[in-house]
C-alpha cells in the first residue's frame, strides 16, 4: 500500500481533450494507471483514444465510472472551478498540475475541499507516482522511476527527476514520489507526505527536496524530530537566491529574512537530518541511512 | 508585482480609505506649483519601488513652495538602493498624534489572509516583531466570509484608547481588507495609519504588492507596472514568458525547471564560480525560446561562459538539441557553451549537438565545473 495512490486508484482526467491533457492521459494509461474517464465540457459522449469515455461534468464521470481520483490539466483561470467541481463530485484525491493559479483562488479552494474531506496535491505540481503499483497521476516521466524503498517528496519538478534519476541509477528505487508543487499555498505539505511515508510499510527512508520561501521545511524538521523513526535525507535549493525575487516558482521567494535556504538547512541540522550540500550527495546519504536502519 | 505609493494610495482612495491630497511630479517646478496650490506644508516623497526611502533622504517635509522645489531638486535623480528617483509625490503634510501599523498579507502557514496591526506604527514592522512581538496583533480571516465587523472592532480596540477613533480605525481595516481581496494582493500595508490631534484617521503611506498569477484579471493594475527600476533582462524575459533573475557573476545558466535552475546556480557557487543569473526555460524545446534565453543571458557583459542544463523527462533531448542548433546558427555565439542533456532520447540529442561547437557534459556536476573552467 503506497501513499495517497494505489491499485484502487481510478482516475478521471479533467481537460482530457486539451494538448497537455491528452498527451499525459496517454502516458498515464501506458504506464498502467486506471484512467477510467475524462471531462471536457462540450465533448461529453465522445471517446478518448484507448476507449476512455469523455463526459461534460465530473459528477457524470464519477457516477458512470466510479472514478475516485481526479487529475487536472485545465488553464489557470478555470482551475479553481475545476478543483471545486471535482471535490463536489465525490472524488477523494485531486491532483492539480496547473501553474499560475491566483493565490486567492487556492485560499478559497482549500476550505471547500477540507469540508468534503478531499485531499489536494498541488497546484503547480508534477503529480504523484508509485512505481511498484504502476500508478502515475500527473506528468512525472515514467522512465526514470524504479520500485524500491525510498520515498521522495519535493516542491520541484525537474530537480526531482534529476535526484530520482541518480537514486535509480544507484539501485535505490522509489516506493512513491510526490511532487507537492511550487506555489505558496498547496494542498499537501511536507508533513502530510512524511506522515504518510512513516506509515507506509514499503518505505524505508525518505528524501525531502525543499527550496526557499515559506516555513514548510522548518515545520517538517520539527515533525521529523517528534514523529518519525524512518530516516530522512534533505536537500534545499536556492542557497544563492537574492532576497525579494520570485525564483520561477510562485512560492520560491525570500521575504526580508524569512524563508532562506540557510534557515531551512539549520532547522534540519538541529534535528539531525542529514543534509546534502549538492544534489549528487543525496544518493550516498540515503545509502548510509538505509545501511544504518537495516542493521 | 509592486506598485508605487501614489498608485497604492489611488487604490486606497477608490476603496474609501482616506489619504492626504497629493500629486506626482517629475520636476522641481512641478513640486513648487503643487505646494503653492495647497498653500500648506507638504511632504516631498521619492517614488521608487524599494523600502527605506526616508532613511535614504528621499522623504522631506517642506514648509513652503520654495523649500518643496529645493527638496524635489535634491530627491529627483537620487539613487536609492540602486534605483533612480524619477517621480516624487508632493502630498499635504498631516499633523500626527498617533501612528498605527496595519497590514493584510496572505499567510502561508495558516493558508488564509492575515491582518496584522500594532499601535507601534511609523517604524519598521520587522523591528517591532523582533523587539516587542507582543505589540503586534494578528487576526486570521476566512477568505469565504471576508473580515467580519466584530473582528475589525476587536482589532481596533488594541490600537487606540478613544472609542470614536477606534470606530474609524475599524472602518479602515475593513476597507483595507476589501482592497487586499479585490486587487488579489499578497500584501496591502498602511504604515503609518495616522490619528491626528483632532481625531481624524488618515493613511499617510500605502503599499500594495499584487499576486503575479492574478494579473490576467487585474488589467488596470497591470497597467500600473513601472519597468524603469527593473533589470532590462528581466523585463524581456517576462515578455518571452521565461523566468529570469539577474545575479552578479560570469557563468550564465539556462535550465529547464525552477528547482533545477536554483540548484544549478547554487552548484556554480559551491564549485567556486559565480552564477550570472537564474533562468528557467520551462518545458518547451522550442528553438525560439532557446534563442530568447541566450539573448537575455548575453545582455550581461560579465558573462564569460554559458551552462545549458537540461533534464529531459517529457521534454525530449533530441528536440532540445535541435532547438539549440537552430539557435546557435542564428546567433553566432562567441562565448564557450557547455551543454548537459540527460533523459529521453539523450543519445540522439548528443549526436545532433555534434553539429555545433559546444562542450558536452554527462552530469550536472561536470557541466558546472567545465563552465567555470572555460569562463576563466
Amino acid at each position: 500500500m503506497s501513499i495517497f495512490v494505489d491499485s484502487n486508484t481510478r482516475v478521471v482526467v479533467q481537460g482530457i481533450t486539451g494538448r497537455d491533457g491528452s498527451f499525459h492521459a496517454n502516458q498515464m494509461i501506458e504506464y498502467g494507471t486506471k484512467v477510467v474517464s475524462g471531462v471536457t465540457p462540450g465533448k461529453g459522449g465522445t471517446l478518448f483514444q484507448q476507449g476512455v469515455p469523455v463526459f461534460n461534468t465530473v459528477k457524470e464521470a464519477v457516477e458512470a465510472t466510479r472514478a475516485n481520483t481526479s487529475v487536472i490539466y485545465v488553464r489557470a483561470p478555470f482551475a479553481f472551478d475545476a478543483i471545486c467541481e471535482a471535490a463536489d463530485a465525490g472524488v477523494s484525491l485531486v491532483v492539480c498540475i496547473t501553474e499560475g493559479i491566483p493565490v486567492r483562488d487556492v485560499a478559497k479552494a482549500l476550505p471547500f475541499l477540507a469540508a468534503r474531506n478531499v485531499r489536494l496535491i498541488g497546484p503547480n505540481c508534477p503529480g504523484i507516482i508509485a512505481p511498484g503499483k504502476k500508478v502515475k497521476v500527473g506528468i512525472l516521466p515514467r522512465s526514470i522511476f524504479k520500485p524500491g524503498p525510498v520515498g521522495v517528496v519535493s516542491r520541484s519538478g525537474t530537480l526531482t527527476y534529476e535526484v530520482v534519476f541518480q537514486l535509480s541509477r544507484g539501485g535505490l528505487g522509489q516506493s512513491a514520489c510526490v511532487g507537492i508543487g511550487g506555489d505558496p499555498l498547496i494542498g499537501t505539505n511536507f508533513i502530510d507526505a512524511l506522515g504518510a511515508f512513516e506509515k507506509d510499510p514499503e518505505t524505508e527512508a525518505v528524501v525531502l527536496i525543499g527550496e526557499i520561501g515559506g516555513t514548510d521545511e522548518q515545520e517538517a524538521a520539527e515533525f521529523i524530530s517528534g514523529h518519525m523513526k524512518k530516516p530522512v535525507v534533505s536537500f534545499i535549493a536556492g542557497q544563492t537566491a537574492p532576497e525579494g525575487k520570485r525564483m520561477g516558482h510562485a512560492g520560491a521567494i525570500v521575504s526580508g529574512s524569512a524563508g532562506t535556504a540557510k534557515e531551512k538547512m539549520e532547522a534540519f541540522e538541529k534535528v539531525g537530518v542529514p543534509l546534502a550540500r549538492i544534489p549528487s550527495e543525496i544518493s550516498s546519504l540515503v545509502r548510509d541511512a538505509l545501511g544504518r536502519r537495516r542493521k | 508585482m509592486k506598485i508605487h505609493e501614489y498608485q497604492a494610495k489611488e487604490l486606497f482612495r477608490k476603496g474609501g480609505i482616506r489619504v492626504p491630497r497629493g500629486e506626482v511630479v517629475t520636476t522641481p517646478d512641478g513640486a513648487y506649483d503643487v505646494a503653492a496650490e495647497y498653500a500648506r506644508p507638504v511632504v516631498v516623497k521619492a517614488q521608487v519601488l524599494v523600502g527605506g526611502r526616508g532613511k535614504a533622504g528621499g522623504v522631506k517635509v517642506a514648509g513652503n513652495p520654495e523649500e518643496a522645489k529645493r527638496y524635489a531638486q535634491a530627491i529627483l535623480g537620487m539613487d536609492i538602493k540602486g534605483l533612480t528617483v524619477e517621480k516624487v509625490l508632493v502630498t499635504e503634510a498631516v499633523d500626527i498624534a498617533d501612528e498605527i501599523y496595519v497590514a493584510v498579507i496572505m499567510d502561508r502557514r495558516s493558508q488564509k489572509p492575515l491582518v496584522m496591526a500594532s499601535a507601534a506604527g511609523g517604524v519598521e514592522i520587522e523591528e517591532v516583531a523582533r523587539e516587542r512581538p507582543e505589540a503586534i496583533h494578528r487576526l486570521s480571516v476566512d477568505p469565504r466570509y471576508g473580515l467580519l465587523p466584530f473582528q475589525a472592532r476587536s482589532l481596533a480596540g488594541f490600537l487606540h484608547k478613544d472609542f470614536v477613533v477606534q470606530q474609524q480605525i475599524a472602518a479602515i481595516v475593513d476597507k483595507l481588507y476589501r482592497v487586499f481581496d479585490s486587487t488579489d494582493a499578497s500584501l496591502a500595508e498602511i504604515n503609518p495609519l495616522v490619528v491626528t490631534p483632532t481625531g481624524e484617521v488618515i493613511a499617510i503611506d500605502a503599499k500594495i504588492n499584487v499576486d503575479d498569477n492574478a494579473l490576467y484579471r487585474q488589467k488596470e493594475i497591470e497597467e500600473m507596472r513601472d519597468v524603469s527600476g527593473e533589470d532590462p533582462g528581466e523585463v524581456e524575459a517576462r515578455k518571452a514568458d521565461l523566468s529570469f533573475v539577474k545575479l552578479k557573476g560570469n557563468v550564465g545558466c539556462v535550465v529547464n525547471g525552477a528547482g533545477l535552475a536554483m540548484a544549478t546556480m547554487d552548484l556554480v557557487k559551491t564549485y567556486g564560480g559565480q552564477p550570472a543569473n537564474f533562468l528557467d526555460i520551462g518545458g518547451s524545446s522550442n528553438p525560439q525560446k532557446v534563442v530568447s534565453a541566450l539573448k537575455i543571458v548575453l545582455r550581461d557583459r560579465n558573462v564569460r561562459s554559458i551552462f545549458i542544463n537540461i533534464f529531459g523527462g517529457i521534454t525530449r533531448c533530441d528536440d532540445v538539441a535541435r532547438g539549440l542548433v537552430t539557435a546557435f546558427k542564428e546567433m553566432d555565439l562567441k562565448l564557450p557553451v557547455v551543454v548537459r542533456l540527460t533523459g529521453t532520447n539523450e543519445e540522439q540529442g548528443r549526436e545532433i549537438l555534434s553539429e555545433i561547437d559546444v562542450h558536452t557534459a554527462a552530469t550536472m556536476d561536470d557541466g558546472v565545473k567545465k563552465a567555470i573552467e572555460v569562463a576563466r
